[in-house]
């Protein structure tokens, strides 16, 4: 597996796969995409990384434990619940925030926020697994 | 009482709660003397209660309410009646006392900030409990007193014993309130009223509805635990490993009343019937009588009183199940007189454990010298539990004989047990107060001297309210044992208690034969200890051991039931879920009818051919695999034929998707299999591989026919039609599917994700577990299973 043009293709690889996936992440609510989609493709991302350069430098270049990253994705799915509360609506109901940036509407929203969430929640979850199968070698 | 007072109620009842907060930060600052500050949120729960005695003795009733989810009825009402005012000014004055006594009990403890915090959870419990209209309320007050109860009994965590003594009061107190909760959840299906108060106005309904036995059994099942009754009364005396502010205000002046509290509550709404005066007494008198035997033989202070305590308690239910009104007004007295003169000697146990080191009345004595003060608060409440004059213990004393002499049939017999049980406990009561102060001096572990104030203020104030109830006897009954007598009668009573009987009469020579039983039996005291002990050990089990029985039988029960389900092999757990899943498709499929027609040969363009050929490929490549990384790789192949398909179907996201989990799902697996060293090729028998291979074609043949004839039905488009025309206009998104996870089904995402992270954190679990190389088989389908879950969302 580890070919000399596979572990060195492979961070750019990787690199771009994640870029790919923040942009299926973020127009998923027009587009085909969203959180889900996105989040296995940087999961997939980070385990083609683990398979060429070794699970040590995926674990230093992600900073956190993934399944630290899945539950803080939890976190913010269940935080973007919270402001309808605010509102007197019931919990979920989606808020949204329209304006305009150099020429540009920019949408906010909560249920944005959730799907963020979800693309964490996927990302660790898939990744923690993916990562500690193939640890293997290096114990 | 102005309205705002009324409203002020639930604020009383939930200041504890309030106060269980500020305790641990004002005992850091004030250290014990916190006690002195934190006392004034009982002196003031006591004092607002003290403002319902005038109106709730003119036959007043209050129902303060907050609501707290009205869709299902449930709201923080509160009812005040005679009863309930007596009990909550019994928990807030005793409770007074108590945090005060607990400054000086836990003085320089670590934990003593938490110590308060446990003793204000349980007394706002507690407040809620007797004040609780609504049932659902009512209940919930009645677990926290449990839960509470266990955090105190347990608070010195480090013993086992203490573990041992919370974990069985949870166990049987607990279990006796799931029996009150289908009790209440009965009584509010058969009469559709979830309010105390309206139940109490209508008082047949209950008796007229059918299910008057189960509920009766089920409260019996709640209140017997909580109040210990025989055969549950073991949990009591276990507790004791308690320190013993608790001991004295949930375990004799509080809690353990809860049960006869419930018992009276109910009883114009249960209450004399035949079945209730028949089976209350005989438990009851059991409890008594087993209750004061059994302190007989104790030598340890608090063990002694632990158990009069249950005898106590005996009495009182034998009383309420007599259902005569004399005998109810004996045990309304009782109630009162036992809440004093218990809390007081308990406290007055705890002095001497103190400040000698020991508790065993065989090393004790002449300790009236040293402890002056806590001697006499002793003789006074000992006086009043002997049911001697001019205490309240006394006139209680002679209106239950009164009441149990004049009732009707079996009044020999309750009166007999009475004055048996009451004799014997006149025998602890001299125990008590008399081993340890008279005699000759004796060396005791600490050097004795008398406790400061903190720790006399509480029994000295309680035996004195007990002399003071007695000699304002007109006053009592008039403000306090009246009201509550018509709560449980509901009907108005009038009571008149006198401290001097007027003439001599078939109680005063009650009273005088259970003084002289009662003398005779202290001067045997030795020998009768040595009696009961060697009848004990003959009979050599107790509910207590069959406690420790039935948690060992429960134990050995799932760690059976678990070898038989959990039986470690994966390929059975599999077999067992896909069997029974080809089974339920296609069985009512089958059965019902429900099998598709034949659908007409499609019409599909070639390349539409070609895909389908590309998926049957790829399962022909499975099947004829060599090695299992090519079947894993083929079954890749007819995946992401299917992702396709739904490509071509106009269903990009799902197609997406799909790609992704084929992907994920061969990698893992890859994986998994490197990892497992699985060898390469399958080497099961042919035998075996039928049996997978045909529960796996009833799978796929169940779910494709299944499908088909989900297909062949007419579509009902109300849902797409719905998605379709709202999900731009009001959820601003064009992308259907992600707008119904994120949005529309936003819930059902988050559960969902929920799911993931725990499943995550269990694969991760699975896979670090190297030691025990069996489990490693279960690695290959958790990975497989998540897969399967992710494809399946």
């Amino acid at each position: 597996m580890r070919t000399i043009i596979f572990r060195t293709i492979a961070p750019y690889l990787a690199a771009l796969m994640i870029l790919f996936s923040v942009f299926v992440l973020l127009r998923g609510h027009n587009e085909p995409g969203g959180g889900f989609i996105g989040g296995l493709i940087a999961a997939s991302a980070l385990a083609i990384y683990g398979i060429a350069c070794g699970v040590a430098s995926v674990r230093r270049a992600i900073v956190f434990h993934p399944m630290s990253i899945s539950a803080f994705g939890l976190f913010i799915a269940v935080l973007a619940g919270l402001p309808s509360l605010l509102l007197k609506q019931s919990y979920m109901t989606s808020q949204w925030l329209s304006f305009r940036f150099f020429d540009v509407n920019v949408d906010l929203s909560t249920p944005m926020l959730f799907d963020i969430g979800v693309y964490f929640v996927v990302v660790g979850s898939i990744a923690s697994i993916a990562l500690a199968l193939e640890e293997r070698e290096s114990d | 009482m102005t309205p705002a007072a009324i409203d002020t109620t639930i604020l009383a009842v939930l200041a504890p709660f309030a106060a269980a907060v500020v305790a641990p930060f004002a005992t850091k600052i004030f250290k014990h003397n916190a006690a002195w500050i934190l006392a004034l949120v009982p002196a003031w729960i006591f004092y607002h209660f003290a403002g319902y005695i005038g109106p709730v003795s003119h036959g007043e009733t209050f129902t303060p309410a907050v609501e707290w989810a009205p869709s299902y009825g449930i709201n923080l009402s509160f009812y005040i009646d005679g009863l309930s005012t007596l009990f909550a000014l019994l928990i807030s004055g005793i409770g007074t006392f108590i945090i005060l006594y607990a400054g000086g009990y836990l003085n320089g403890h670590p934990q003593q900030g938490r110590f308060f915090s446990f003793l204000f959870l349980f007394m706002g419990a507690m407040l809620g409990l007797v004040t609780g209209n609504n049932l659902i309320t009512l209940f919930i007050f009645w677990e926290l007193t449990s839960i509470t109860s266990f955090l105190l009994i347990g608070f010195d965590h480090l013993r086992a014993a203490s573990r041992r003594a919370a974990l069985q009061a949870l166990v049987v107190t607990g279990g006796g309130g799931l029996s009150l909760l289908a009790a209440f959840i009965l009584i509010i299906g058969a009469t559709g009223e979830i309010e105390m108060s309206v139940l109490l106005s209508s008082p047949d309904v209950i008796k007229n509805s059918g299910l008057y036995l189960p509920i009766f059994i089920l409260v019996l099942g709640g209140a017997f635990t909580k109040s210990a009754q025989f055969p549950f009364h073991f949990w009591l005396p276990n507790a004791m490993e308690a320190p013993t502010p608790v001991s004295a205000f949930l375990h004799s002046a509080t809690m353990v009343k809860a049960g006869v509290y419930l018992l009276m509550r109910m009883h114009p709404l249960l209450g004399d019937t035949e079945l209730w005066t028949t089976v209350l007494p005989i438990f009851g008198g059991v409890t008594l009588l087993v209750g004061t035997i059994l302190a007989v033989r104790q030598t340890d202070l608090k063990l002694m009183l632990a158990y009069t305590t249950v005898a106590s308690l005996g009495l009182l239910v034998m009383l309420v199940g007599t259902s005569w009104e004399k005998a109810l007004e004996g045990a309304v007295l009782y109630l009162l007189a036992h809440s004093l003169f218990k809390g007081a000697l308990f406290m007055v146990a705890g002095i001497i454990d103190h400040e000698t080191g020991t508790r065993d009345v065989t090393k004790l004595g002449g300790l009236r010298g040293a402890m002056p003060i806590t001697f006499a608060a002793a003789c006074l409440a000992a006086l009043s539990m002997s049911g001697l004059p001019p205490f309240i213990g006394f006139i209680a004393k002679e209106v239950l004989y009164e009441g149990t002499w004049e009732m009707g049939a079996g009044s020999l017999l309750v009166t007999g047990t009475a004055v048996l049980g009451n004799s014997l406990m006149l025998v602890i009561a001299a125990a008590v107060a008399i081993k340890p102060f008279f005699g000759p001096a004796v060396e005791t572990p600490k050097h004795a001297h008398e406790g400061p104030v903190l720790l006399f203020a509480g029994p000295l104030v309680l035996s004195l309210a007990g002399f003071a109830a007695a000699f304002f006897a007109h006053q009592t009954g008039e403000l306090f044992i009246g009201p509550m007598l018509s709560s449980l009668t509901g009907q108005s009573a009038h009571v008149d208690l006198h401290l001097i009987p007027g003439y001599i009469s078939a109680p005063l020579i009650l009273s005088v034969l259970t003084v002289a039983l009662g003398v005779v039996l202290y001067l045997q005291l030795a020998r009768l200890r040595a009696l009961v002990a060697s009848v004990l050990a003959a009979i050599g089990w107790g509910p207590d051991k069959g406690f420790d029985q039935f948690v060992a039988g429960i134990v050995s029960l799932s760690a059976a039931v678990t070898r038989l389900v959990q039986g470690g092999k994966m390929q059975t757990y599999m077999m067992l879920t896909f069997g029974v899943t080809a089974a339920a498709v296609l069985v009512p499929a089958f059965l019902n009818d429900g099998l598709p027609s034949m659908p007409a040969m499609p019409d599909y363009a070639f390349y539409e051919w070609g895909i389908l050929g590309m998926a049957f490929l790829g399962l022909i490549a499975v099947l004829v695999a060599k090695t299992r990384l090519t079947a894993i790789v083929s079954l890749g192949i007819q995946g992401f034929a299917v992702a396709l398909i739904f490509m071509l179907f106009g269903a990009p996201d799902l197609s997406f998707t799909q790609f992704m989990v084929e992907t994920l799902s061969v990698v893992i697996l890859a994986l998994v299999m490197t990892r497992l060293n699985l060898s390469p090729r399958d080497h099961r028998p042919a035998g075996a591989a039928l049996v997978t291979g045909a529960i796996s074609a009833g799978v796929g043949a169940g779910i494709a026919l299944t499908l088909m004839a989900i297909t062949q039905q007419p579509f009902d488009s109300r849902l797409s039609d719905f998605f379709t025309a709202y999900s731009r206009t009001i959820a601003h998104g064009r992308n259907i599917v992600n707008v119904i996870i994120v949005d529309f089904r936003g819930f059902d995402t988050l559960g969902e994700i929920a799911v993931v992270v725990l499943a995550g954190l269990c694969v991760l679990a699975l896979i670090r577990v190297r030691t025990k190389p069996e489990v490693k088989v279960d690695e290959d389908a958790s990975a497989e299973a998540l897969a399967k879950r992710v494809e399946a969302s």
